[in-house]
């Protein structure tokens, strides 16, 4: 029988909320040493360390700007999606109610905002793989307007850049993302790539490429060689935090590839912010684990 | 860090320049994509007719307005529910989504500073120079600290817009924030956009 996860849920979408991820506080905190003393990069991110502690101590949200929900659900052979969901959504509504979340589901025709999180089946967004074994691990990505808002796709070949179908023309068009967004998706942030699909998939692969956490290297040699470029030479760009001067505009870089078709080759741009907030609940014989 | 009170007079606000560190204390309001286009609609352009309570609460905002500090920020409200309302994250949005109206309801209201994140454009930067006005740079994100600096909750207008689009009328004490456009043509944003093109000219050979 499948368990109720409604609570567990519940206690994922507080933690993601309002505890950023220790990888990324750490980041954070090496960028905020390497930047000049009085300078307004290091008191920007001074005050974005601050804001990280007393959200974690408050229990209250990283940011106001709690973004679209994303679930990611491995679940065993025989679970019920239909019946996931429902918990999610149950999880989602009373994460809202509790101000864990901004209300933050708006119908696009008639501007009317939901008031519980709860839009479409697109809100909150919920993937599902089946996976061997009895463990369920669901994990949770929320994802601000303001780091969507400076997220893009292009199309390769592209004349003005002369960028081409291969990984220097993918580096071109990253390096143009990161050059147009300046500061507005709140740098410092973190770059998901996908390379290929059609558009829809290539998103879904530069959201994904994000879960890989920061000290794993991409398994491809030649793409982990052109994430640490892409970060390398983002940096020198110097748009700094909040795109108000400083030494680190991308903490990171995270490509994944995947088909194509002949016709199209996609390069889509996840912009994270800085409040890169993901977390995982593992559930396996009745425990539940949080990561 | 200067310490400004609002309302803010003309002078300081010509004291000010694009860098300044700054700490703002008095009474706000918050509004952003709906509360624009609402009010470039029904009082600016008067493309639309008012209707319901929109006169009542246009005679409210224009006294918080005049002199006053206009924040782009959907917040976190606690107390929904009671009406005992509570800020409890409210850190900026990104401004250059109201760029199309900013000039012009800057001007109508006598607003002395625009709060937001990212900066706005060239028309706003105008309108700062001869309202005299200016931008001021929330740090992005600070939500949680930011909504600390929140004393009280005075009170909401249109909340049928929808707790992040609201009109929330707020008491503040000490909320930092950044001069990132002054009222003498400078933007701190332009000159990192001109530094950072010129890197990536050079990076992508373009």
């Amino acid at each position: 029988m499948q368990p109720d996860l409604t609570q567990e849920i519940l206690e994922l979408v507080r933690l993601t909320a309002t505890s950023l991820p220790e990888d990324v506080e750490q980041a954070l905190a090496q960028a905020r040493d390497q930047e000049e003393p009085n300078s307004v990069a290091r008191s920007v991110l001074d005050t974005i360390l601050n804001n990280v502690k007393m959200a974690r101590e408050h229990s209250t949200p990283i940011c106001q700007d709690t973004g679209t929900p994303i679930f990611y659900v491995d679940m065993p052979a025989g679970w019920s999606m239909r019946e996931m969901r429902r918990q999610i959504e149950a999880a989602v509504a009373e994460a809202t109610k509790r101000v864990y979340l901004r209300p933050n589901a708006v119908n696009s025709l008639t501007g009317k905002n939901t008031g519980n999180n709860l839009g479409d089946e697109y809100f909150p967004t919920v993937h599902f793989h089946e996976v061997d074994g009895d463990t369920v691990t669901i994990k949770l990505m929320l994802k601000g307007g303001g780091s969507e808002n400076v997220s893009t796709q292009y199309k390769l070949p592209d004349t003005r850049l002369h960028a081409g179908r291969d990984l220097e023309g993918v580096y071109k068009v990253v390096m143009d993302a990161v050059y147009q967004a300046q500061g507005k998706g709140c740098a410092p942030g973190f770059l998901g790539v996908g390379i290929g699909g059609d558009r829809g998939a290539s998103f879904y692969a530069a959201k994904e490429a994000l879960w890989r956490t920061l000290d794993e290297p991409n398994p491809d040699p030649d793409l982990d060689a052109l994430e640490k470029r892409i970060t390398e030479d983002a940096n020198k760009l110097g748009i700094g935090p909040m795109g108000l001067g400083g030494k680190t505009t991308v903490l990171a870089t995270r490509i994944k590839a995947i088909h194509r078709l002949p016709a199209s080759y996609f390069v889509s741009i996840a912009y994270m912010c800085w409040a890169y907030r993901r977390h995982t609940l593992i559930y396996r014989n009745g425990k539940a684990e949080y990561k | 860090m200067r310490e400004i009170q609002i309302p803010i007079d003309d002078e300081t606000i010509r004291s000010l320049k694009a860098g300044d560190a700054v700490s703002l204390t008095g009474v706000m309001m918050t509004g952003r994509d709906a509360v624009h286009k609402w009010m470039i609609e029904t009082f600016i352009r008067k493309t639309r007719e008012p209707q319901g309570d929109d006169l009542e609460v246009y005679e409210a905002i224009k006294k918080i307005l005049d002199g006053g500090v206009l924040y782009h920020c959907g917040p976190v409200v606690a107390g929904l529910e009671t009406g005992e309302y509570k800020f409890v994250a409210a850190g900026p949005t990104t401004s250059i989504r109201e760029e199309p109206y900013e000039a012009e309801v800057i001007k109508h209201f006598n607003i002395k500073g625009v709060m937001g994140k990212g900066g706005m454009g060239p028309k706003t930067l105008q309108a700062c120079q001869e309202a005299p006005a200016v931008y001021f740079h929330a740090v992005g994100g600070a939500a949680s600290l930011i909504a600390q600096s929140v004393q009280k909750v005075l009170g909401v207008y249109k909340l049928e817009f929808g707790v992040p689009e609201a009109m929330w009328v707020i008491e503040v004490k000490n909320f930092p924030a950044i001069v990132t456009m002054d009222s003498h043509g400078n933007s701190l944003h332009e000159s990192i956009l001109k530094a950072s093109e010129a890197k990536y000219r050079e990076l992508l050979g373009v």
